[in-house]
């Protein structure tokens, strides 16, 4: 079982990257250490800046640097960052078209027992809402590699969300082609699709290995990148497989269900089951237990699959 | 009114019956919920008018934790006050609990959920200006941490608490000195912390807040001046009573071990001892 958190991954990438272009600066907003970014603070101090507790400076501060050549990678909890700096976002770097990467750590109920203040479940609701800014979720540790190599090279606002813990591995190795926008087609199926993103990808493949048990074969895709959203794969899926069932760490309302509902509904309605925490401040728990309780779980989608095929889930 | 020896023994149990809280449920923010003990302790025992047995009594004070994280010293305090049942702090911060990391208004004795920080001095402004409106006469206890005061937010309410001449809003900061990521100084600078809310039109003193006696003495004479808001800058130490823990940055949310929760429940036994006949 993998040990290394995304975080970890995320601050040696940009260590290694910034050492060979000056311009990559990181900020935090006394996160570093949620963050792991105290290795590179340590290791190159002139390419880091720390705010203190204040998350709107933290992102104004971007922006500014931003339109001074530099290219910074914000590093705060997804809670704040997405919240107490969301007007930052909107007006200074999206509108403006600042080459600003915020990244979002402990993200989606990450930090369980802290309550809503500390859950981020609006997050790609709200960021996938402004023009100009890029959504991605990295869904294992490798993938999260990729995906900060090809923010470096990428031009403008992006917003990236992280959970805290080491997630299981999706991929095997870093040998497969990323492209910021391109969904990947993880596993091949004509019965149903389940599209994921971030942590609940390993979910999605688990399901769909019970699934295939039961007969039912099911096409999974890893949509790491919900803006701009690969639409081309999701009408195929909808028109391929007539069924699909979404699964994010995030509200039901506004997130990665609704970006493809969005697309089913105006070129191929199909059903679309979203699952993710319903409207209602989260319960308290480990990630697992809060999982378990609404259904995001591989059981629970088992069953779902099984509803939609038999079309039981029909409005009464 | 209790005497200052019954609250430094309070306090001392306070801080026991924290660490056995975050030790238990393995999480918790250790170094804050410390350093804030005797504040809290003096508030509840002695200078707060309210009534367990009447948690939303409309007279009584107001108590906004703004660095809600320190919420185990609190759930400690309302736990021994007779808010919720004392078996409940077994709950604290498992599934499905309303005792969660952070400061939560289900529970009785709590009166706004915090944890994002830099909220609550606005929310007391608030309530400090809903209670002139009202013409009650409640007031409002917040407080704040020193990493807190980098948060814009905390100086638009300042400047609004002094515009409004709200003297029954009363800021304290736990200035422990020390945030997640080290020294307040390192992180952010904050001084000269007094001036700047003296700037900002406030009546400003300094105490140590790890003194009951000191505590106690500038708890119960404020407002310190009419028509000012009250803001008492408490020195304090983050880790206050465990000698291992003290002024270090690692225990801001440092879960103690088996052996460190024995070593810290001996050492504040024996403090505990010093102060009983
Ligand atoms: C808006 C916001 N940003 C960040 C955090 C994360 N956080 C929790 S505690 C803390 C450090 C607080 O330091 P300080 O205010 O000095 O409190 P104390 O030392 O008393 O624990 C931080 C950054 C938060 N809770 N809210
Ligand atoms: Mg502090």
């Amino acid at each position: 079982m993998n040990q290394i958190p995304n975080r970890q991954v995320i601050c040696e990438t940009l260590l290694r990257l910034a050492r060979l272009d000056p311009d990559i600066v990181v900020l935090t907003s006394d996160s570093r250490g949620s963050a792991a970014m105290a290795p590179f603070a340590q290791a190159l101090p002139e390419q880091f800046v720390e705010t203190g507790i204040a998350e709107q400076n933290l992102v104004g501060i971007a922006a500014g640097l931003a339109h001074s050549g530099k290219k910074p990678f914000v590093a705060s909890p997804a809670c704040f960052l997405s919240m107490r700096s969301i007007e930052q976002v909107k007006v200074d770097v999206a509108y403006s078209k600042m080459n600003v990467k915020l990244i979002g750590i402990s993200g989606g109920v990450s930090y369980g027992p802290l309550g809503m203040s500390h859950h981020s479940l609006q997050d790609i609701a709200v960021v996938r809402a402004i023009p100009n800014m890029a959504v991605l979720l990295p869904a294992d540790r490798h993938e999260t590699k990729k995906m900060i190599e090809a923010l470096v090279e990428f031009e403008g606002g992006a917003y990236v969300r992280i959970g805290r813990n080491p997630v299981q591995d999706v991929y095997s190795s870093d040998e497969y082609e990323f492209r910021i926008g391109k969904a990947i087609q993880l596993r091949e199926g004509q019965d149903l699709t389940l599209i994921a993103a971030g942590e609940t990808v390993r979910i999605a493949l688990d399901a769909c290995e019970l699934l295939t048990r039961d007969g039912i074969c099911c096409r999974v895709l890893n949509l790491h990148t919900i803006k701009p959203l690969d639409v081309d794969a999701i009408v195929a899926a909808a028109k391929e497989t007539g069924r699909i069932i979404t699964l994010e760490e995030h509200s039901v309302f506004g997130g990665l269900g609704a970006a493809v509902a969005e697309v089913t509904s105006r070129y191929c309605p199909v059903p679309v089951h979203i699952l993710g925490i319903p409207d209602e401040p989260a319960i308290a728990g480990k990630t697992a237990e809060i999982f378990n309780y609404y259904g995001i779980s591989p059981e629970n989608v088992q069953q779902i699959a099984h509803r939609l095929m038999q079309k039981q889930e029909m409005y009464e | 009114m209790t005497s200052t020896l019954e609250l430094k023994r309070k306090s001392i149990q306070i801080r026991m019956d924290v660490l056995q809280l975050i030790h238990g449920a393995q999480t918790g923010h250790t170094g804050g919920s410390l350093s804030n003990s005797d504040i809290l302790t003096v508030l509840y025992y002695s200078v707060m008018r309210h009534d367990p047995s009447r948690a939303n009594w409309p007279g009584r004070d107001r108590f906004i934790a703004s660095k809600g994280h320190s919420v185990e010293s609190l759930w400690c305090i309302l736990a021994d006050l007779g808010y919720f049942p004392k078996e409940e702090l077994k709950t604290y911060c498992q599934f499905g609990t309303r005792l969660i990391g952070h400061p939560n208004n289900k529970v009785p004795g709590i009166e706004m959920n915090t944890g994002a920080l830099g909220h609550g001095l606005s929310i007391s402004v608030g309530m400090a200006m809903g209670a002139k409106m009202n013409g009650e006469p409640y007031r409002v206890f917040c407080l704040m941490g020193d990493g807190e005061q980098a948060e814009g937010s905390i100086w638009e309410a300042a400047m609004a608490a002094a515009h409004y001449k709200l003297d029954n809003l009363i800021g304290i900061i736990d200035r422990n000195r020390l945030q997640i990521s080290g020294g307040t100084e390192d992180v952010m600078g904050l001084e000269p912390l007094g001036s700047k809310w003296e700037a900002f039109g406030w009546q400003v003193t300094q105490v140590d807040g790890n003194d009951i006696p000191g505590l106690s003495d500038v708890l119960h004479a404020v407002p310190l001046q009419r028509g000012k808001p009250t803001l008492i800058i408490a020195n304090t130490v983050k880790g206050k009573g465990v000698s291992f823990a003290e002024n270090q940055p690692e225990w801001h949310h440092h879960v103690p071990n088996d052996v460190e929760l024995r070593l810290a429940l001996e050492q504040l036994s024996a403090e505990l001892s010093v102060y009983s006949e």
